[in-house]
């Protein structure tokens, strides 16, 4: 759209507040990590989170302890919040990952401020995620045996099934997001390092750092690793959910058997990791005062990406229906039936408010920049893809061909009590990270400080011209 | 540091403080013009021009190739392996090789693969993690994380004398010189 405006026409919001200097952004980054008091507020969540760790910890030791009839999966939903839930969480693990590898290839430099964030958020949601399918074999203490490993039995995995491919692309994400995430973090530990005022601080980031010294040598190295990784990433990221979209597309089961399924679960798990960004990003950004180094401009710009892809998902759930009949098979047909009046109809219609209706508040500017609203719209946009998760995995398992073989799904206090576990366990990760941890790129925003300054500078020019019209 | 050190066997160069990038990179350019071979620059952001001064090469990129490549290779070794020689099943006669069954498996492998010896490679050829190295022994060096450049003319270099070094290093206005002790 703006391909042949030259950027200095479109007034934008800069990347980085007027007024920053390198130092002034490293003081600001680091302080949060090496000032010694703790905040109340932070410890109080803390506990709170902590609280809900322990849940999961009961909720994990009651369903070792009497197996997975605690749930309330059986046949025919064999599948209910686990894999519900994993669909979830490595959905919103993906904004992580397309905001620092996409956005890094596409030359976005808005993503500095965010990415680092958003990918221990992605870490986190991983780990969420994984935990998911190992509770769900039932016996956890087996899981080596997904991999192929030599064994007693002489058995190996089988390789031509969705599941065995969900288990590769999972880890392989796992570690590359791991990777990525240290990689970028090894400068600013030095930085750290030499910043620490006490032993410890110096001891423990200087470990961390592993004797990072910025030698232009290491650089030329480091940047090209950084690079390919994001390189590497970003196919990722896209086989991975699409992956994940295999285990129902090459199944047989009515309203799974599509081919729309893989662009559909890709840009509905863009769609709900960037409201989960911001769903967390905005209160932090208030809480440690980061205004100047989270923008107006990124706050914006994610508003506009969960547009889009909201609007793909909407788009994948228009397929659907139109699949229901074009199909032209009775099951089918009667799968759209059953969504749209069967039991979970009240899901069906709680998906299309939180993820049809609402994302379309996002087409105007004020809504962007409300902090507000946007903060209630990526909540419901949350619950949303959850719903629609739920409406995916349970009416379709609910009611397949064999009406003998039909039963209803009912979770039981054991599901929700895993869910909130792991909510909690992601949250309390996350303030974890960003008090130990610098939550904004150190090196990277310094290497965009000479460029924005210039920005800066129109933009003030901008709304000082702007003011005088009002 | 004191200019007046006697002996230059434990040294392990002299180092001079720029206070931006531009001046590294005169900095550079003169110690170039010097004679100097054997120098390392140390900046807190990476820097390509900086890279291009010093004459930095690196085909780094080649390893993570090769990363891929063995990891796309031992995808498709493992799958054919076990799905073909260790533990063939028939299912309703489909063939044992069956390949485009393969394909995500490889490609996650290729993926992982790179991505280790990326990460792996890079802090391999850098000799990092390394607990100890000689440039931190001057105070000034702290701030080489943060909005300081420094370069090093190494011990090693042919034209490497303690007392003309440093002088020469003057020659370009740097925040501060001192001798690197090793």
């Amino acid at each position: 759209m703006s391909a042949n405006i030259p950027p200095s026409v479109i007034r934008r919001d800069p990347v980085i507040g007027p007024g920053h200097t390198a130092g002034s952004v490293i003081d600001k980054i680091s302080s949060i990590v090496l000032s010694r008091d703790i905040q109340r507020g932070w410890f109080l969540l803390l506990a709170l989170s902590g609280m809900g760790v322990m849940l999961l910890g009961v909720s994990v030791g009651w369903l070792l302890t009497r197996g997975v009839g605690v749930w309330g999966i059986n046949e025919p939903v064999a599948w209910g919040f686990d894999i519900i839930n994993f669909v979830w969480w490595i959905g919103i693990g993906h904004a992580g990952t397309l905001i620092s590898a996409i956005l890094l290839l596409l030359h976005q430099e808005w993503r500095t401020s965010i990415n680092r964030f958003s990918e221990a958020m992605t870490l986190f949601a991983v780990m969420c995620a994984g935990m998911f399918p190992l509770l769900h074999l039932g016996r956890p203490w087996l899981a080596f045996w997904l991999f192929p490993l030599p064994n007693t039995m002489s058995m190996w995995p089988q390789f031509r099934s969705p599941l065995m491919w969900d288990v590769f692309a999972v880890s392989t994400y796992g570690t590359v997001s791991a990777l990525f995430w240290y990689v970028g973090l090894i400068p600013d530990f030095a930085t750290l390092r030499d910043k620490a005022q006490n032993k410890i601080g110096r001891v423990i980031f200087g470990m961390a750092a592993m004797g990072w010294r910025g030698a232009t040598q290491h650089w030329a190295r480091y940047e090209v690793a950084y690079l390919l990784l994001a390189g590497l990433a970003t196919p990722l990221v896209v086989s991975v959910h699409t992956v994940v979209s295999f285990d129902f597309a090459v199944s047989v089961i009515p309203g799974w058997h599509t081919t729309v399924m893989p662009p559909y679960f890709v840009a509905g798990a863009v769609y709900s990791g960037f409201a989960m960004v911001l769903t967390l990003m905005l209160p932090v950004r208030a809480a440690y005062r980061l205004q100047d180094l989270i923008t107006m401009r990124h706050i914006d710009n994610m508003g506009k990406i969960m547009l889009v892809t909201g609007m793909i998902v909407v788009y994948g759930y228009a397929m659907e229906l139109f699949f229901g009949w074009y199909a032209g098979s009775t099951a089918e047909g009667f799968m759209v039936h059953n969504r749209l009046f069967g039991s979970a109809a009240g899901a069906y219609k709680g998906l299309l408010f939180c993820n049809l209706l609402t994302p379309q508040l996002l087409w105007f500017k004020k809504v962007r920049r409300s902090l507000w609203l946007l903060f209630v719209i990526s909540i419901i946009v949350n619950i949303g893809m959850w719903l629609e998760r739920y409406v995916i995995v349970v009416t379709c398992l609910e009611r397949d061909y064999l009406p003998s073989s039909w039963g209803d799904f009912h979770p039981t206090i054991w599901d929700w009590s895993l869910f909130i576990g792991t909510i909690s366990f992601f949250l309390f990760m996350m303030l974890l990270f960003i008090r130990f941890i610098p939550m904004i790129p150190i090196f990277e925003m310094r290497s965009l400080l000479p460029k924005s300054q210039a920005g800066a500078k129109a933009a003030a020019a901008d709304q000082s011209t702007d003011a005088s019209k009002h | 540091m004191s200019a007046d050190h006697k002996n230059d066997e434990g040294l392990h160069g002299v180092m001079a403080e720029f206070g931006d990038e531009a001046a590294l990179i005169a900095g550079i350019e003169q110690a170039k013009r010097d004679g100097f071979t054997d120098m390392e620059a140390y900046t807190p952001v990476p820097s390509h021009d900086v890279i291009h001064a010093l004459g930095v090469k690196n085909r780094f990129s080649m390893v993570v190739f090769c990363g891929g490549l063995a990891g796309a290779c031992s995808g498709f070794l493992l799958q054919y392996v076990v799905s073909v020689l260790v533990y063939p099943v028939n299912i309703g006669g489909r063939p044992y090789n069956s390949w485009p069954a393969f394909i995500v498996i490889v490609f996650e492998c290729t993926i992982l693969f790179a991505a280790l010896s990326a990460v792996i490679g890079m802090l391999f050829l850098n000799g990092l993690p390394q607990p100890y190295h000689p440039v931190f022994n001057v105070p000034q060096f702290l701030r080489a994380s943060q909005d300081r450049f420094f370069l090093v003319v190494h011990a090693t270099d042919p034209k490497f004398d303690p007392r003309s070094t440093m002088e020469r290093l003057q020659a370009s206005a740097p925040l501060s010189v001192a001798e690197v002790a090793n």
